[in-house]
């Protein structure tokens, strides 16, 4: 029986509950655009949606998303071409790109919410997320730009 | 599991849209690795490229392939790591010089294979500037190549037809050729006589000097589809992760794995043989579970129970070590530059000045964890791994599981940040050594933030102390600088307790002070941990030691800070230390002719940086402006922070102002993406980097205890201002010389706003 939707498509899961849901997308879907960074919350790299609102996947437990829907990068836009994955290549944001999909996944959960948001509750929303290129002022800057175009 | 292991795709790491269809297409040109010959490029100017092992290269037939349709297939040979150089600046010359439609262009990842194309080593922010020459070279004979083609189809001389985008125009006929259709007539003629080949007027430039190509691998990373280390699934693959020695040195004593066997998913428990220090990028050993997920593994690891003799370095303890490294510039070292009499001249000084100075151990912390896969087909070898040097790693993983280079191909994947970490395979050989254990079969061994923080090759902890002498008109006349940092050289030979060439040149012996008496001593330090190169290397102790006495001294003259930094130094002027240095001086491995130490350049940076900056205007309490200059990996850069101090101490930045001098400038605005985020990397080791150890094991494990800058503490806007040169300029390094003025201005705004000297790294809560 299915148990829960990834990215539109239906699936079962009966494994380990106390997995991540990140080990589950990488290594047992192969949906590698969810990247591993710390494990603990502690840098939002893992960022995916569940019913639409970010979360970390590396701390979330399979047994916590049973008859839920996970999007993750890879079914964000059919096109990539959500509007802050195309603000994120009109800024120029990424450098080694790594953190990048946890950024984008973050900034397109905080404008479906507040599609309008303040300088102040961009960077809030933003602050979970680390990237050690340091790529923040022009993350900024394309949450701003998406907002706008959004 | 996703199927990113169709092999052509892994072995290509090709980008997206079926490249490799075009490759394979007939008519092309044939592809590189069939073309061994390595060429000595023919250069107008010497660069340190051709004294790199295996030089470089500038063979059409290695980097460049055409298919039929006109996809134009470019190799990327070194690491991308993020600053765009290997996959985006380098491919970009040689489709300028080939006027090529960069929209029609696809990248090529090469495998590692120094031979075939020449160092691969990405590091020591060389890519441009030694590649400049020999990519567009390859470009301009490959342009060359294309027009010969279509004159001997029209039958017309060479020099009537001229390549314009993506096509041969015979301009008199009014007769054009696209380059697919020339592809098969084209690769069937020799590669041409260097002096045949002519390159571009930098006025004829598309892509150089423009800044308009956004990197190549920009669609994939904003939609997940990039592959790094982390990254690469194999069919069957399995997953290990390895509980490695707390201590460097450490070994296991017995293991009892019969818990972790008992864990749903773990299928094997290996055993990876120890190293003693000096073991250049062996791994340190330990015990890797095998599962069939990640998550098995690291279930499996937390239930072994292992007994670990922890070695001779059981007993280190970085307060202890810190006193040692402070005793240690406390007396005469041994003398790494002496010019004039600095002793007798300090003597005899009307006034001198004294400051110490210490940074801690820091750490890499790439987003990506290090991960690598390996497997063995049929006695053939197979690594996909993020490695910045792929052809050195290769030598290495292959002499670790006991094969020839020539058995092993190497993968070079993304990597997800480098920094130097990635510069030391240790955990590829992990990977090929529990796949050998494995028979073959395809693992992919994870390392966790935990294993990363706590098992890294640290940037050396350092002691600095300055003594200047002043006479009765104030003027310097004395300099003595003492430094004392265990030396990288400690992960290659035994015992080392001197910085070698490679350390002494990185901002320190090359100081271009206007000053008559220079001395410069080196303390005894010995190594405890695996030491070794972070961006901008000793460069950032050196500059920020330096740059914040030569601050000190200003405020102590009662002297403005860039005037006195001016002032030091001194007219513009070549320095040539090569005469005063006891060690055959380094210049980042460049030759002086090209890339002499020019003190102009350096007094116009921080020239242009206090005007952008504003230097001088009045601030409010609690504000401060700061400066700092230097130069490094040839390339000059000055960065003037504007830093905002609350009453609890709490640092906030609304402006950093950089300029650089990086010669003639490819790709601007990747320029200023390395600028900004240098300045992130700059702010993250002032403001929190600290690695210490206690009973020889690394105290701090995630980013709860080795904190990053994150978004809200980041300077709110940094601003490039890029030196114009001409193409007779020639280019210099930019991955690296943006971080080490960046803490030394910080911590002189510091002071300028609040009266507060730091004179240790990290500013932590020394503010509050």
């Amino acid at each position: 029986m299915p148990n829960l939707r990834v990215n539109g498509a239906e699936r079962t899961y009966d494994g380990d509950p106390s997995m991540p849901l990140l080990w589950y997308l990488r290594d047992e879907l192969g949906l590698t655009g969810t990247k591993f960074g710390c494990g603990a919350a502690l840098c939002g790299n893992c960022t995916v949606h569940l019913d639409g609102v970010a979360v970390r996947s590396c701390i979330t437990q399979m047994s916590s998303v049973t008859n839920r829907a996970v999007t993750t990068i890879e079914g964000l836009h059919p096109k990539g071409e959500h509007p802050v994955q195309v603000a994120w290549r009109n800024e120029g944001v990424p450098q080694c790109g790594y953190c990048q999909t946890g950024q984008i996944m973050q900034a397109a959960s905080l404008l479906a919410r507040t599609p309008g948001p303040t300088d102040a509750q961009i960077t809030e929303a933003m602050s979970g997320n680390l990237c050690r290129c340091g790529c923040y002022q022009r993350i900024h800057a394309a949450v701003r730009a998406a907002a706008r175009g959004a | 599991m996703n199927d990113l292991s169709t092999p052509k795709f892994k072995i290509t790491n090709v980008s997206r849209r079926g490249l490799l269809k075009g490759i394979a297409a007939s008519g092309s040109f044939v592809l590189a690795a069939q073309f061994p010959g390595v060429r000595k490029a023919l250069a107008s100017y010497p660069t340190g490229g051709d004294a790199m092992p295996n030089g470089v290269v500038n063979n059409p037939k290695v980097y460049v392939s055409i298919a039929g349709d006109g996809t134009v297939s470019i190799v990327a040979a070194r690491a991308e790591m993020g600053n765009g150089a290997a996959r985006t600046a380098l491919p970009m010359m040689v489709a300028d010089e080939l006027d090529a439609d960069w929209a029609r262009v696809r990248v090529v990842q090469s495998p590692g294979d120094e031979r075939t194309y020449g160092n691969q080593d990405t590091d020591g922010s060389r890519s441009v500037r030694h590649w400049i020459q020999p990519m567009r070279h390859c470009g301009a004979a490959a342009r060359l190549m294309l027009e010969t083609a279509a004159a001997a189809q029209w039958k017309v001389p060479v020099g009537e037809v001229e390549a314009q985008l993506h096509e041969v125009v015979h301009k008199p006929s009014n007769r054009k050729l696209g380059y697919g259709a020339l592809a098969a007539a084209a690769a069937a003629l020799p590669v041409p006589d260097a002096k045949a080949v002519k390159l571009k007027e930098a006025s004829a430039f598309r892509y150089l000097g423009k800044g308009t190509i956004g990197i190549f691998d920009l669609h994939d990373i904003t939609t997940g589809k990039a592959i790094y280390g982390q990254d690469v699934m194999l069919p069957g693959m399995k997953f290990a992760v390895v509980a490695r020695p707390a201590v460097v040195g450490g070994k296991v004593v017995s293991v009892d794995s019969s818990a972790a066997m008992k864990v749903p998913g773990v299928e094997k428990v290996v055993t990876i043989p120890g190293s003693s220090p000096p073991a250049k990028f062996a791994p340190l050993g330990g015990v890797a579970v095998v599962a069939r997920n990640t998550w098995a593994a690291l279930k499996g690891r937390e239930a072994l129970k292992i007994t670990w003799d922890n070695g001779p370095n059981a007993t280190h303890d970085s307060k202890a070590y810190r006193a040692s490294l402070e005793a240690a510039v406390k007396k005469p070292g041994k003398v790494e530059r002496n010019q004039g009499d600095a002793e007798k001249a300090l003597a005899s000084a009307a006034r001198v000045i004294t400051a110490e100075y210490y940074a801690p151990h820091i750490h890499h912390a790439t987003m990506e964890p290090p991960a690598a896969v390996a497997r063995m087909n049929h006695g053939r070898w197979e690594i996909w791994a993020p490695v910045q040097s792929p052809g050195q790693a290769r030598d290495d993983i292959a002499a670790a599981v006991g094969v020839t280079p020539a058995e092993m191909t190497l993968h070079p994947t993304l990597l997800g940040g480098g920094f130097g970490r990635k510069s030391k395979c240790d955990f590829a050989i992990e990977a090929a050594l529990i796949s050998k254990d494995m028979g073959g079969a395809p693992v992919k061994v994870v390392w966790t933030r935990e294993d990363d923080v706590r098992h890294g090759f640290y940037h050396t902890a350092t002691a600095e102390r300055f003594e200047a002498g002043l006479d009765a008109s104030n003027k310097v006349v004395a300099w003595r600088h003492r430094s004392a940092a265990p030396t990288i050289l400690s992960t290659f030979a035994p015992d080392p307790k001197h910085p070698f060439d490679i350390e002494l040149g990185m901002g320190w012996v090359d100081t271009p002070f206007d000053v008559p008496n220079i001395r410069m001593e080196s303390g005894e330090a010995q190594s405890h941990v695996r030491i070794g190169w972070f961006r901008s290397v000793n460069n950032v102790a050196h500059a920020w030691s330096t740059q914040s006495f030569v601050a000190e001294m200003a405020h102590a003259l009662g002297k403005d800070p860039k005037d006195f930094l001016l002032e030091l130094i001194g007219p513009a002027r070549t320095v040539d230390p090569r005469q005063q240095v006891t060690t055959p001086w380094w210049n980042y491995g460049e030759p002086f002719e090209t890339y002499p130490i020019d003190t102009g350049r350096l007094r116009r940076v921080t020239e242009l940086a206090a005007k952008e900056a504003g230097w001088g205007k009045p601030l409010p309490k609690g504000q401060g402006l700061g400066i700092a200059a230097h130069r490094s990996f040839v390339t000059y850069v000055a960065t003037v922070v504007h830093v905002v101090v609350g009453d609890k101490g709490q640092i906030s930045i609304p402006r950093v102002d950089t300029a650089i001098d990086c010669g003639y400038c490819v790709h601007p605005e990747r320029v200023r993406s390395q600028i900004e985020g240098a300045a992130v990397m700059g702010l993250t080791l002032a403001k929190h980097g600290e690695i210490t150890l206690k009973g020889g094991a690394i105290e701090q494990s995630n980013f709860n205890d080795y904190p990053l800058v994150r978004i809200e503490e980041s300077p709110k806007e940094t601003r490039t201002h890029i030196v114009e040169h001409p193409l007779t300029v020639p280019p210099s390094g930019v991955g690296e010389p943006g971080v080490p003025p960046f803490a030394p201005a910080l911590c002189n705004a510091i002071f300028a706003a609040t009266g507060k000297r730091i004179r240790q790294l990290p500013i932590g809560d020394q503010l509050a």
